[in-house]
């Protein structure tokens, strides 16, 4: 063997192309820090801790989700649904609570069914996704195409384009899962963390997560190394519905009420977060870190965005919009 | 313009140098093309061939060095460019939009115009001018007819057709005879001798010894991106041309064989299998410790058959027997755990992640084992090491590309692959394509020695000489129907064809 390795290509192109393979995986990282200078320049409230923590539990919601979809566009598949789907979910849950209150009489036992019924209900619809792409052999960009507006047209039905708000009594007993903190860290924060941590372990370590490797990098080669496409995929539509369940969990104690724009855009910011955080559009790589700084970096632009007078704070989705495009192009030529 | 002077070129490469980043390829590389004649180009994979010539053909530019046209210093930067020059390259992965027409594809990006200031595409003139360019080149077919409903062969064809509505005065053809059958192969040649008798020069890169030998006045042998010899083909033998590629002497490529087993269970039998459309009523077995090939003409239903076994192809009748039992194959995943694997000849579409590296490419069929739950990349790492050591997979690093690895170290690895699961039988679908001579006696050795082990296999091969070479018996295969089983005496070229083609 030895005699081998001696033969072989010359070791400095390798290490030139490792270590560029290296500087363009921190790019998002190195992205992340420039623009935390920027803001700490723009605005002195920019680096104070209640600043960060308050970027942070925003970033939750998105990350959380954006986590699932690094699964889904890694295998290279796409969702474009999550953000009707978290507004349907969270309209559901609250109308589910607040009819479950009285005939439970526990407003705590209330408020844990309505959270597992979140799960429930991200899963089942992360479940239709997966069968009608798999079994029905239907594009994933047409199938959560069409649930984007059915999910949306549905929360709108039951609200009657108005809003569905949490019951006063529930809204009490829930809203510690959205503002409390636990060791000075938001829940939302921690149940991010925890998330990440992991979808990561799943991609990185498990059988499942290098199977949704190999298919996004090749299906035909996954299905003749007998790998079950099929069922790969439809498990991470799965996996990103409970993500989206989670997430939507974590978002009903904030406001309290579902309506028809709750959630609206988070599909873009969810695939930002995954594009931005160098996992390619194609699929086949892709990391959770890079995904998490993906959705930190999207939320501190809007934070700055907040903060400051530059760009108007309206023009938000636009910049996010900008950059998915401008990330997308730097990728062209990677593959 | 006279007839002659439309001809006539000279092209001669001075000391052409070309770099992929840091990696050179071609370490400046002097020769000229013998105008009007057949020149063969040979190489290893690797070696800088298919460089030199996108490098002609104006799809690379040359690093260094300088590219004369009839004595002119030449920079193409595109392949018109060189199109227009007359100069037209036909790549191994053709071409084509399988969606549009024959017609629509030979005037692709060359429409003819009428009407309005141009504005209207000249269908008439262009199907006329099509189905003439066509005849020319012996395809008897409608021009309306949409690429993606022809066969390899005829694909080619329009290729060719294409290259001379353009003028073409030298075509390039890299590997034309890889995936046609020796009918096919035949009417390739007489189309070669044609035009070449009508002035064009012509290069042919091939891997086939056999056919440079036939085909070509001159050769030019590259390695390591260097042009290590010229010279008529007449004074060099197949063996002297081979050792020239690899730089060293080469054995005879074949391994001797060992004696056929006749004794034990088959490890696969197979008993009136059809795949519709495809395959009619097929029945074999092969032995443990048996290599059982498989010939035919592209399109005569092997590799279908093998998917159908395998459960990546409906079938509608018959049984599969592994170790004497009869089992149920619904997918590569049940094929994979009663101990049967098989090996795309597809390697880049559907044998090997390319854009994956060499670990886990190796262990994909074979996941479970490094799950405990978690994966365990040392582990992996460990068994790496070892299939680059036992299959000789040459690579500076273990943590590269597939893609980095020329194409027979990359078959090694597709090799690997296929059997780190621990099969019982192992169907390998054209083990050698485009694989250089070093790589091909490294893979038959391999096979040879893990038959020996005990191992059942089976080879699909359009290459006769390795069926020959190789197998212990060849099943032929003709229009989806096995026509007959030869037994190692009765394994000679004339033989194989004859059932192949019907003509027995």
């Amino acid at each position: 063997m030895p005699q081998e390795l001696t033969k072989a290509a010359a070791p400095a192109a390798s290490q030139a192309g490792q270590w560029l393979a290296k500087l363009q995986g921190m790019g998002p990282v190195i992205g992340l820090v420039l623009l935390c200078v920027v803001g700490t320049l723009l605005n002195s409230n920019f680096a104070t801790l209640d600043n960060i923590t308050n970027v942070l539990t925003r970033t939750a919601f998105i990350g959380i989700i954006a986590v699932g979809m690094c699964f889904v566009i890694v295998s290279g598949g796409i969702d474009l649904s999550v953000g009707s789907m978290a507004a349907l979910i969270a309209g559901s849950v609250i109308l589910a609570m607040n009819y479950l209150s009285p005939h439970l009489g526990s407003p705590v036992w209330t408020v844990v069914l309505g959270m597992a019924l979140a799960l429930v209900l991200g899963a089942a619809f992360g479940l239709a996704h997966g069968l009608l792409i798999t079994k029905g052999r239907i594009e994933p960009f047409i199938v959560t195409l069409g649930t984007l507006g059915i999910f949306r047209a549905y929360l709108t039905y039951f609200s009657n384009g108005g809003a569905i708000t949490l019951d006063n009594d529930l809204t009490d007993i829930y809203s510690p899962v959205y503002y409390g903190s636990l060791a000075g860290i938001p829940i939302p924060v921690w149940v991010f963390l925890v998330v990440a941590l992991v979808g990561s372990v799943i991609l990185n370590r498990t059988t499942f997560g290098r199977y949704v490797q190999a298919i996004g990098s090749n299906e035909q080669v996954a299905r003749y190394a007998a790998v079950d496409v099929d069922r790969v995929k439809l498990l991470t539509y799965v996996l990103l519905g409970v993500c989206v369940g989670i997430a939507t969990l974590l978002y009903v104690p904030r406001l309290g009420s579902a309506s028809p724009t709750t959630g609206l855009l988070w599909e873009l910011e969810a695939i930002a977060a995954v594009i931005v955080g160098g996992t390619a559009l194609k699929g086949g790589a892709g990391t959770i870190t890079g995904t998490v700084v993906g959705a930190v970096l999207l939320s501190v632009i809007s934070n700055i965005l907040n903060l400051t007078s530059i760009i108007s704070v309206y023009l938000n989705a636009a910049v996010q919009g900008f950059v998915i495009i401008a990330v997308a192009f730097m990728q062209r030529s990677k593959r | 313009m006279s007839q002659g002077e439309r001809l006539s070129m000279d092209i001669e490469f001075r000391g052409t140098t070309k770099s992929f980043g840091p990696v050179q390829v071609l370490h400046g590389v002097d020769f000229s093309l013998p105008t009007g004649q057949v020149l063969g180009l040979l190489g290893e994979n690797g070696a800088g061939k298919s460089t030199l010539m996108k490098i002609l053909a104006g799809f690379e530019h040359a690093t260094g060095g300088s590219l004369l046209v009839n004595g002119v210093v030449q920079h193409f930067t595109s392949s018109r460019d060189a199109e227009a020059q007359g100069i037209v390259l036909i790549h191994q992965e053709f071409s084509l939009a399988e969606d549009l027409t024959i017609a629509q594809n030979l005037f692709l990006g060359h429409e003819k115009k009428r009407g309005w200031g141009g504005l209207l595409l000249d269908e008439e003139t262009m199907r006329t001018e099509a189905q003439a360019a066509i005849a020319q080149v012996g395809l008897s077919a409608d021009v309306n007819t949409r690429v993606k409903d022809l066969i390899v062969a005829e694909k080619q064809l329009v290729e060719i057709a294409r290259a001379l509505l353009r003028k073409a005065r030298v075509l390039i053809m890299d590997e034309p005879t890889a995936t046609l059958t020796p009918t096919e192969t035949e009417r390739l040649f007489g189309l070669m001798r044609q035009l070449k008798s009508e002035g064009v020069t012509l290069v042919y890169i091939s891997h086939k010894l056999d056919e440079v030998e036939r085909m070509t006045d001159q050769v030019v042998v590259m390695r390591d991106g260097r042009c290590v010899a010229q010279q008529p083909t007449a004074s060099l033998s197949r063996q002297q041309m081979a050792n020239l590629m690899v730089g060293r002497e080469l054995a005879d490529l074949y391994p001797p064989k060992a004696a056929r087993p006749t004794s034990a269970t088959p490890a696969l039998r197979v008993q009136g299998l059809s795949v519709p459309g495809w395959a009619q009523d097929v029945s074999f077995e092969v032995r443990p410790g048996e290599i059982l090939g498989f010939a035919g003409l592209v399109g005569a239903g092997r590799t279908e058959l093998f998917e159908g076994i395998m459960g990546l192809r409906a079938r509608n009748a018959g049984t599969v027997e592994l170790q004497g039992k009869v089992q149920t194959i619904r997918n590569p995943r049940d094929a994979v755990r009663l101990g049967l694997t098989y090996l795309s000849e597809d390697r880049k579409g559907k044998g090997l992640h390319v854009h994956f590296g060499l670990r886990e490419n190796l262990t994909l069929m074979a996941l479970e084992r490094y799950a405990t739950p978690w994966l365990q990349p040392a582990l992996e790492d460990q068994a790496l090491a070892h299939a680059v050591d036992e299959f000789g997979i040459r690579t500076g690093s273990l943590h590269i590309k597939a893609s980095s690895l020329s194409g027979g170290n990359q078959q090694k690895v597709a090799l690997a692959k296929v059997l780190h699961p621990g099969p019982k039988v192992v169907v390998l679908d054209e083990p050698t394509r485009g694989v250089d001579v070093g790589a091909k006696r490294d893979i038959y050795l391999l096979i040879q020695k893990l038959a020996s082990q005990g191992l059942a296999v089976v080879i699909i091969s359009s290459e006769l000489m390795e069926l020959i070479g190789l197998c212990h018996r060849v099943a032929v295969m003709r229009a989806g129907r096995l026509q007959t089983v030869l037994e190692s005496q009765q394994l000679t070229e004339e033989e194989l064809i004859a059932h192949a083609t019907g003509t027995h």
